[in-house]
């Protein structure tokens, strides 16, 4: 009914390509970003913060990350888990090299440096494709593990090789450290997540973007008609390593604190990162956000339902949990290979002709 | 076509051809022992509408390969725009000016119609990725610009309807159009058609062929094509070049070539009578 592109004309180019054709889903937008900034922080508690908010905020980054080479360029990875370490080994070094420097361009410059290294392990992308391509880059994921275990520098040659962020401030208020209020982490979370999905849908709906799709979708034609495969490959590389790069940093810095490498950014990490991918829907910045919820919200979901809602033994109910979100992963892949992104096109289109079935 | 000089000709139908734009001088390329094509050489004249025929696996498609960048011949050179072409990467050669379309239709099936096209733009294209990111200054404008350059080329090749469709959904057909909207849009100084009526039935035929002549009539876009349809060949061409198992046997307007014999017995069969 009131879900309708009709009389909502375009009189420009401009208006024509925006993010949000359809009125009702800019409207929708705005309200999501004003509750998200001017609401949420004000009615969130430690739990909802930590269980739910920060790890959906961080991952939802890291997921528009990989979306980005996966999903709009066609380059496998299954190495963010390791570049999500060097996200946070970055800015920890940056950290504590530089202290009185903001840890807002920390983070940012941590992503720089991840884009750097994704950049790096991306080159064999160039020769090689699909699967092998896949392997190449779970080497990465390896090497900088291994990398971050073995050279002491990397932790500041702490005794027990983690490495734990030390409290800074963001205007007066701590974002980091054992001292941040629950808000002021989700604020500064929520800063950089609207940022970075503002910055890759610009990308997407590009040149940029047009040239990582013409890769996807036949990359010999995209060579033929212009696209040079090395600099399209290289800078999607290059940007999603650079917003992976961001979410490690915020990972390790505002959620974790502190953080043993072989734990947080293992090989499982890649593996969620890249369901949250699929699952959320390959090629789209609203699937990033739809993974990231699926695969954070509903581990959280059913705990509170197994253990609060029906007593059962905290046990029994984490190890139902594995098998039930496994389960629903399969179901859900079959039922819709393309993610959570197209039911939600699908709704929409059928939302758009509603009540009329034509 | 009598009147031949240096600075070009004047067509049948009144056109006026120009100067050389690209030559290709004694091409011979080679997959391992198979020669795909053997010292070949022929000229492209500014605004004309050439064609390249033979028989199947004549190597009418390898010599558009050559001149796309996509295979280096082992022998010979290519001339473009008075200036021998160094070995070149497909993706320069494009840059260059030089777009095609596909025997197989090549587009970017997981994309709309409309960017597709705007990708063909690719040349006029090249703002920085910062300024793509916040979508401001030179980003914005060129995407504003390059979409009224493309919104008038759909207009042209009437595919205004489809223009938000994803190009899978089409049919083939208007897939073959969108191709050949992708190859405009890029405004190109040759534009290649490798088979534009492959697998269509007449009336699409008729459709692609007032489009190709609109196209060289209207933009003055100097087209190379292959095609197996003698009747369009003959009809839209105004120079041909025949080959036959890799070799050129015969070059010159399409009444020329038709009375060939080398020609008639190669490809064309019994001389009719």
């Amino acid at each position: 009914m009131f879900y309708r592109e009709a009389g909502d004309f375009k009189t420009s180019y401009t208006d024509d390509s925006q993010t949000f054709p359809i009125k009702f889903d800019r409207y929708r937008y705005y309200v999501v970003l004003v509750v998200a900034f001017a609401v949420v922080p004000f009615v969130i508690n430690d739990y909802w913060v930590n269980a739910v908010f920060l790890p959906f905020l961080i991952y939802a980054i890291a997921a528009i990350g990989l979306n980005i080479l996966v999903g709009y360029c066609g380059q496998v990875s299954l190495g963010t888990g390791g570049f999500m370490a060097v996200g946070a080994y970055a800015v920890y070094k940056l950290m504590t090299s530089f202290p009185e420097v903001s840890i807002f361009f920390h983070i940012i410059l941590a992503g720089g440096i991840t884009a750097g290294v994704c950049v790096l392990f991306g080159l064999p992308s160039l020769r090689i494709k699909g699967f092998y391509l896949a392997v190449a880059t779970l080497a990465a994921q390896f090497f900088l593990v291994w990398l971050f275990n073995r050279v002491p520098w990397f932790y500041n040659y702490s005794a027990s090789g983690q490495i734990s962020a030390p409290e800074r401030t963001v205007f007066g208020v701590p974002v980091t450290g054992a001292e941040t209020a629950p808000w002021a982490a989700y604020l500064f979370c929520l800063v950089f997540v609207v940022a970075s999905a503002i910055i890759a849908r610009n990308l997407t709906r590009g040149m940029a973007g047009r040239k990582w799709m013409a890769i996807r979708d036949m990359d010999i034609a995209a060579e033929i008609i212009g696209v040079n495969p090395l600099k399209a490959k290289l800078s999607a590389f290059a940007v999603s390593g650079f917003f992976v790069g961001l979410s490690g940093a915020l990972f390790f810095a505002v959620y974790l604190g502190a953080v043993e490498v072989g734990e947080a950014f293992g090989i499982n990490k890649s593996f969620l990162v890249l369901f949250m991918v699929i699952i959320g829907g390959l090629g789209s910045i609203f699937g990033s956000f739809a993974g990231a919820a699926f695969l954070v919200l509903l581990p959280v979901l059913l705990k509170n339902t197994l253990v609060g809602g029906l007593g059962w033994p905290t046990d029994l109910a984490a190890h139902l949990e594995f098998m039930i979100v496994g389960g629903l992963i399969i179901v859900f892949l079959i039922a819709e290979p393309h993610g959570l992104a197209q039911l939600w096109r699908v709704a929409k289109e059928k939302l758009r002709l509603w009540p009329f079935p034509h | 076509m009598n009147d031949m000089t240096p600075d070009g000709y004047t067509t049948e139908d009144g056109r006026k051809i120009g100067a050389v734009v690209m030559e290709m001088r004694n091409i011979t390329l080679r997959f391992g022992g198979v020669v795909a094509i053997q010292d070949i050489s022929f000229d492209i004249r500014e605004g004309e509408i050439r064609a390249i025929i033979g028989p199947n696996g004549a190597g009418k498609s390898s010599m558009l390969n050559v001149i796309s960048g996509f295979y280096h011949p082992q022998e010979g050179e290519v001339w473009y725009k008075g200036a021998k072409r160094p070995t070149m990467k497909p993706y320069e050669v494009a840059q260059q000016g030089i777009a095609r379309t596909f025997q197989n239709i090549a587009l970017f099936e997981g994309m709309t119609v409309l960017d597709n096209v705007m990708t063909g733009r690719i040349r006029q294209m090249n703002a920085g990725l910062l300024s793509q990111a916040i979508w401001k200054g030179k980003a914005e404008r060129e995407e504003v610009e390059n979409r009224e350059v493309v919104e008038k080329i759909i207009d042209f090749l009437e595919i205004q309807h489809i223009r938000k469709t994803p190009v899978g959904r089409l049919p083939y057909g208007l897939k073959k159009r969108v191709e050949l909207a992708r190859a405009l849009a890029a405004e190109p100084s040759i534009l290649l058609l490798d088979e534009p009526m492959a697998g269509m039935n007449v009336e699409e035929k008729e459709d692609m062929s007032r489009f190709i002549l609109d196209v060289n009539d209207e933009f003055g876009t100097t087209i190379a094509l292959i095609e197996h349809d003698m009747g369009v060949v003959m009809d839209l061409s105004d120079r041909v070049v025949v080959m036959d198992y890799g070799k050129k046997i015969g070059d010159g307007s399409p009444d020329e070539v038709r009375q060939n014999q080398a020609v008639i017995d190669a490809y064309l069969g019994v001389a009719h009578d």
